[in-house]
């Protein structure tokens, strides 16, 4: 065997190692960059999902201060768990409006009874249309808009206790 | 009490396995009198109790998940008093710590086989074997103690635990990962034989013979660990689909291909003693793959449907260490090799030449998955673009490959060591015409199907014939039972391409939503939505579907579920699947439209289920290829 043969194997696994030590370097940047950050909120206007709060239209969202819109269900188990923070979101001064997706009156009643009611006004979306026009593509998900009625940022999945500082930065910024 | 034994037990066995090194170095070196201290002794008896400590260790954490003690951080963070049983044990290795201390114990475990069971092998080579099995564990011991500790406290306690994860909760985890780890971690006897031979320049027969069946010991395991995991990500994660070329599905796959070549190597190294740095480079390559699938899984760096907790610094002491142990292998085949004898010559029609080319098919299968997984990465180091590789790479560039091998499986154990003088078209005729009726069958009745599954089909009905001809013409009784090992092994690779060929082709799905009392037709089968009821289980609640399947001759009751844990919150789809001979009818119930319409997912998979027989006679006849040797061992010890 030669010995350019023989310290091949050396040489590969110098490579893959550097690789490997550059991505340990690099984490992978996981963040979904929304399209429609930067884009206005499409327009809307939704009738509330339960009596006794209002519902949602578009021009709601652009009344010169930042938002968060939370798009969520009562049959979402994920929401759940999402709903204490919500709860410390909206107590560190963060304004929440929500869209509730293919939903019953009764079912968001009892959900908020059941999980806190941090949301300013509800909206309900029959038929997934807005949600959508929204891009997103299911529940719960979360948009930071600003007091144009811009999109700014977009979070998919539940807000965990470690994302709240994230979209509460995100909040202050699109001030 | 219970956790800090088990640490000091884990402290011990690192200053033990720091011992069987430095007893070793001094060992080989002649530091010691030999007239006054047996050496070679000392350093079995230290590997002995190495391997009794990570046992008791790994006991320690058994034990405390049973208990629930929670405070211990690890039970606090994976376990919960409402668990069933068997998955407070499972939950013991269902995550990052435990499954590293079951990693080490294996590895302890092995050592101390090693010491106690390898007497046909030079005591020189043995020795040099345990030191760096020494080696190997002190590197995971240090990585266990300083970065994972398993038995760390947590004060004050918490009330409760936060859960296993329930898609780990199932009968397949209790069992997939501690088989996968044994085969993994059997591996590393190879490596240290290897490395253990290139130091003492021992590269023999007697060598071949020592690996042999812990080569073929650790790929029985790891192929049914990779059959099992299939099987459970395939009905558990209600996907339909049975392999995904995940990164840490190809993880296991890595190591199972070099062991697979490995375990072909070592024959000719044991039978006729050639190939002898071709099967060094071999064995220490295939559990490099298995240090490499532990550190891509445990390290988290690539994207995966398997989201383990990702912890830079662990990567980084991982990485560190697979640098060093294969390094270190590499450097030393790289300086020892040109000192081996060659073995002696073969024709190219001969055994070891289709064992050679075996070995070569699965080490270009190898680099394939290999470079696929790490595709992604090379190139975002290389030019920032991010991409991602996915089955159409895997499966139309390994593919191909796969079934020539698998053509190939026909043909070498017909040939003879050495050279082959006698034609072989004779004995071929059967298989060639199965392969031909197969191929017109295929075109004439289903003309649409794609190349590869048509191939696969050919391949199929080629190679399962063929792989009972070494049976024919002996007497089944005189046959060595490693013979019938090799056919049966070698038919089940004929099975399984069958199964994944007739899957690919034939599978019909459909997804629609319905409401109660709708009907569906998906192949053959009429599937009608009778209803939704409420569920509940030990530790979760659910909603349940009932179907009611036919086609034509009486009716199938199927009822998948969507389970809602709490603890932690999360929900998942438990499909129900129906086996029958001709196929499996697998249902998914989806979410509601809120109009009263539930989605439904329904696939007929016809012969699927040979997929996992296929892999299921593979490890059967490894196993009764191991039973066989150590039969025969046994007699030849006693008769002797």
């Amino acid at each position: 065997m030669s010995r350019w043969l023989r310290v091949t194997p050396v040489v590969l696994l110098a490579l893959v190692v550097a690789a490997l030590v550059w991505r340990l370097a690099h984490p992978e940047d996981t963040t979904i960059r929304s399209r429609l950050a930067g884009k206005p909120v499409p327009e809307f206007a939704l009738p509330p999902a339960l009596p006794g709060k209002p519902g949602l239209a578009s021009a709601d969202l652009a009344k010169g201060q930042p938002r968060l819109l939370n798009v969520f269900a009562s049959w979402c188990v994920p929401c759940i768990a999402e709903a204490p923070v919500l709860a410390e979101l909206k107590r560190r001064g963060a304004a929440i409006d929500a869209i509730a997706i293919r939903d019953r009156p009764e079912d968001v009643a009892a959900f908020l009874a059941a999980h806190g009611d941090p949301f300013g006004r509800i909206g309900s979306d029959d038929n997934s249309r807005v949600q959508l026009a929204l891009g997103s593509a299911g529940v719960p998900e979360s948009f930071v808009v600003d007091g144009e009625g811009v999109i700014r940022y977009q979070h998919i999945g539940p807000i965990e206790p470690a994302d709240a500082p994230v979209i509460l930065a995100q909040l202050e910024r699109a001030r | 009490m219970i956790a800090e034994a088990g640490l000091a037990a884990l402290w011990l066995a690192a200053a033990l396995s720091l011992l069987q090194l430095l007893l070793t170095v001094g060992h080989l070196r002649a530091l010691f009198d030999s007239e006054r201290f047996d050496a070679a002794r000392a350093i079995r008896g230290v590997a002995i109790v190495q391997g009794a400590l990570t046992l008791t260790a790994f006991a320690m954490l058994v034990i405390v998940f049973v208990r629930t003690d929670l405070s211990v951080a690890l039970v606090a963070a994976n376990s919960h008093n409402a668990k069933p049983l068997i998955y407070k044990i499972a939950g013991a290795w269902g995550n990052h710590e435990g499954s590293m201390l079951l990693w080490v114990t294996v590895l302890g475990f092995a050592g101390a086989v090693l010491a106690m069971a390898s007497r046909r092998l030079g005591q020189r080579t043995l020795i040099a074997a345990l030191g760096a099995q020494g080696g190997l564990a002190l590197g995971f011991y240090a990585f266990l103690l300083l970065a994972s500790n398993p038995f760390a406290r947590l004060d004050p306690a918490p009330l409760e635990g936060r859960g296993l994860n329930p898609l780990l909760q199932d009968p397949g985890l209790a069992f997939h990962p501690p088989t996968l780890y044994l085969g993994y971690v059997g591996l590393s006897v190879a490596f240290s034989l290897a490395v253990g031979a290139l130091i003492t320049g021992e590269v023999d027969r007697a060598l071949g013979r020592a690996m042999r069946p812990w080569v073929l010991g650790a790929w029985v395991l790891l192929t049914l660990g990779i059959t099992a995991g299939s099987y459970w990500a395939y009905y558990e994660l209600g996907w339909g689909g049975w392999w995904f070329w995940d990164p840490v599905e190809n993880a296991s796959l890595m190591p199972w291909l070099a062991a697979t070549a490995l375990l072909h190597s070592v024959t000719v190294l044991a039978s006729r003693g050639a190939l002898r740095a071709w099967t060094m480079m071999l064995a220490m390559i295939a559990f490099s793959m298995s240090m490499v699938g532990t550190f891509l899984v445990r390290s988290g760096i690539l994207t995966s449907v398997h989201s383990f907790a990702v912890d830079p610094s662990r990567g980084t002491f991982l990485l560190a260490l697979l640098g060093l142990y294969v390094g270190a292998a590499f450097a030393l085949f790289a300086l020892r090799t040109a000192r081996l004898k060659e073995g002696p010559p073969f024709e190219l029609v001969s055994r070891e030449s289709a064992l050679v080319a075996n070995n070569l098919l699965l080490t270009v299968i190898l680099g394939i998955v290999f470079f696929g997984t790490l595709y992604p990465l090379f190139v975002e180091a290389a030019t920032g673009d991010k991409l991602s590789v996915g089955p159409p790479y895997f499966n139309t560039v390994a593919g191909p490959i796969a079934l020539i091998l698998a053509a190939l499986v026909a043909v070498g154990p017909l040939l003879s060591w050495r050279r082959e003088a006698r034609p072989l078209f004779k004995q071929l005729t059967v298989p060639a015409l199965f392969a031909a009726t197969a191929l017109a069958v295929s075109l004439f009745a289903t003309p649409q199907i794609g190349w590869l599954p048509r191939l696969g089909l050919v391949v199929a009905a080629w190679l399962a014939p063929a792989s009972l001809l070494p049976l024919l013409r002996r007497n089944p009784w005189r046959t060595p039972i490693a013979t019938w090992g090799m056919a049966i092994a070698h038919f089940g690779v004929a099975v399984a391409i069958a199964g994944m060929a007739v899957d690919s082709a034939f599978t019909r799905e459909k997804l629609a939503a319905v409401r109660p009392g709708e009907t569906l037709g998906v192949g053959p089968w009429l599937v009608r939505l009778q209803g939704v009821t409420p569920a509940v289980g030990p530790n979760w609640t659910a909603i349940e579907a009932e179907l009611r399947a036919s086609r034509g001759d009486g009716v199938l009751v199927l009822k998948p579920q969507t389970r809602f844990f709490t603890d932690p919150p999360t929900e998942t789809n438990e499909a129900a699947i129906d086996t029958m001979l001709r196929g499996q009818l697998y249902t998914v119930l989806g979410k509601p439209d809120g109009e009263g319409r539930w989605q439904l997912r329904l696939w007929w998979k016809p012969f699927v289920t040979l997929i996992w027989l296929g892999g299921a006679l593979i490890a059967l006849g490894g196993l009764l290829a191991l039973a066989g040797r150590a039969w025969r061992g046994w007699r030849k010890e006693r008769f002797a």
